[in-house]
């Protein structure tokens, strides 16, 4: 029903890593939208939210508090893992939670510029304009970075031996 | 790092045809140049991996208890700064906000939380019109060209804008011009002219029709009155909080073309 109040959250876990520091990123950058709505004069107001959603949780000081914390995981498990879902296989269910949970864990581990532009490609299905719009970035930086992520991702989950 | 494209210089285009950035000629060029590129096979086949890997990442919504602190901060918020323009804007313009009448800011916040929550990309156009009329309202976005001479609006939007909006005044008829400006809807910059009827502000917004003419229509959101019609190869939007019946008088007066 708020698509783009979900793509800000979603966003802001991914940079804070941390539930309760997104939250206050969360609200930070929604005063800041709505103080600065007047002066929006711009065609697209999702990528001016994630941009001002970023510039956040840049100027945060919780923002680098260290790739230790695993974000993000818990609260997908405290939802319960939605058995029915998965048809009459629980176990592949519970298996493929776990997996998702390493990918998670993964993706949380990359350096924020590269985390920053895989999630909103991936997760957020951005097009390259609009990751360069709300990061600030040309798009030849876009595209280095997304390839540099993957390849990043890709190393790492090969090491963890996932598919 | 490594440098991002070892070996071949195509892989960054093989990644961002996986990711349908490129067009038809340039995936046809591509698919040619990778036949005979194992580099670029091979890219290929990782990227595919990468993306198999994130795809089942369940998309989070925002828990309602989160989304319920945020609007409440908002609506805090709302206040001061609703306290704070009416004190550092005396003059000519701080009519405006005892126009929004009844549901006072609130209305404001509506539509600006509307803009920048709800409306979907290439969203409900109606909308926009009333998330722009409602930004506009706000003190210092009215006008870029103030004045009550369609003689001078209409030259203030040459080299401006990529076409030429028809500016009428109907002060005669009540709905007195106060002016013009800039502003983007529908994906592309758009003129604006500004009415007064009695305390109220009417937005009407011009820009070239790329559709069929449609027959004019009438609808209201978040309070506001609408009226929508085409008329010599240009789309019209009015937007008030007037009565719906003098907007539809306001749109008559402009389709007679007096
Ligand atoms: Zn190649």
């Amino acid at each position: 029903m708020l698509p783009h109040l979900d793509a800000a959250y979603n966003l802001a876990r991914w940079l804070m890593r941390d539930s309760e520091a997104a939250e206050d990123v969360l609200q930070e950058a929604m005063v800041r939208a709505l103080t600065y709505f007047a002066s929006f004069k711009g065609v697209n107001p999702r990528a001016w939210l994630l941009q001002i959603v970023r510039n956040t949780a840049y100027s945060s000081h919780a923002l680098n508090r260290g790739v230790e914390t695993v974000p993000l995981a818990g609260e997908h498990e405290e939802g319960g893992i939605d058995l029915a879902d998965h048809g009459d296989d629980p176990e592949a269910a519970l298996l493929r939670t776990r997996e998702q949970c390493r990918v998670r864990t993964l993706v949380a581990a990359l350096p924020v510029e590269l985390r920053e532009t895989l999630v909103l490609r991936e997760f957020e299905e951005c097009s390259y304009k609009e990751i360069a719009d709300a990061t600030q970035t040309p798009i030849g930086t876009v595209m280095s970075r997304l390839w540099r992520a993957r390849q990043l991702l890709a190393r790492a989950a090969a090491a963890e031996g996932l598919p | 790092m490594s440098a991002p494209a070892p070996g071949c210089d195509k892989v960054l285009l093989v990644q961002a045809e996986l990711d349908g950035e490129l067009g038809a000629a340039e995936a046809a060029a591509l698919a040619a140049h990778r036949s005979g590129c194992p580099l670029c096979q091979k890219a290929e086949a990782e990227l595919l991996r990468t993306r198999a890997l994130l795809r089942g990442e369940p998309y989070a919504a925002v828990p309602e208890a989160v989304r319920a602190r945020v609007m409440a901060r908002l609506r805090q918020h709302e206040t001061r700064l609703a306290v704070a323009s009416t004190m550092v804007r005396p003059g000519r313009r701080l009519w405006l906000w005892p126009s929004l009448g009844g549901f006072g800011l609130g209305a404001a916040c509506a539509a600006a939380l509307a803009f920048l929550l709800v409306l979907p990309q290439g969203g409900d156009l109606a909308v926009a019109v009333v998330a722009s009329h409602v930004r506009a309202l706000q003190p210092g976005h009215l006008e870029d060209v103030a004045s009550t001479d369609q003689h001078t609006v209409k030259p203030w939007f040459d080299g401006r804008i990529d076409f030429a909006p028809p500016v009428r005044d109907f002060a005669a008829a009540g709905f007195p011009l106060q002016g013009g400006r800039l502003d983007y809807l529908d994906g592309r910059p758009v003129a604006a002219l500004v009415y007064q009827r009695d305390k109220h502000i009417i937005d009407l917004y011009i820009w070239p029709a790329s559709t069929v003419p449609r027959m004019g229509g009438g609808t209201a959101i978040h309070g506001y009155n609408l009226a929508h019609w085409t008329q010599d190869g240009m789309t019209f939007w009015a937007v008030s909080d007037v009565e719906g019946a003098q907007l539809d008088e306001f749109a008559k007066l402009w389709r007679r073309g007096s």
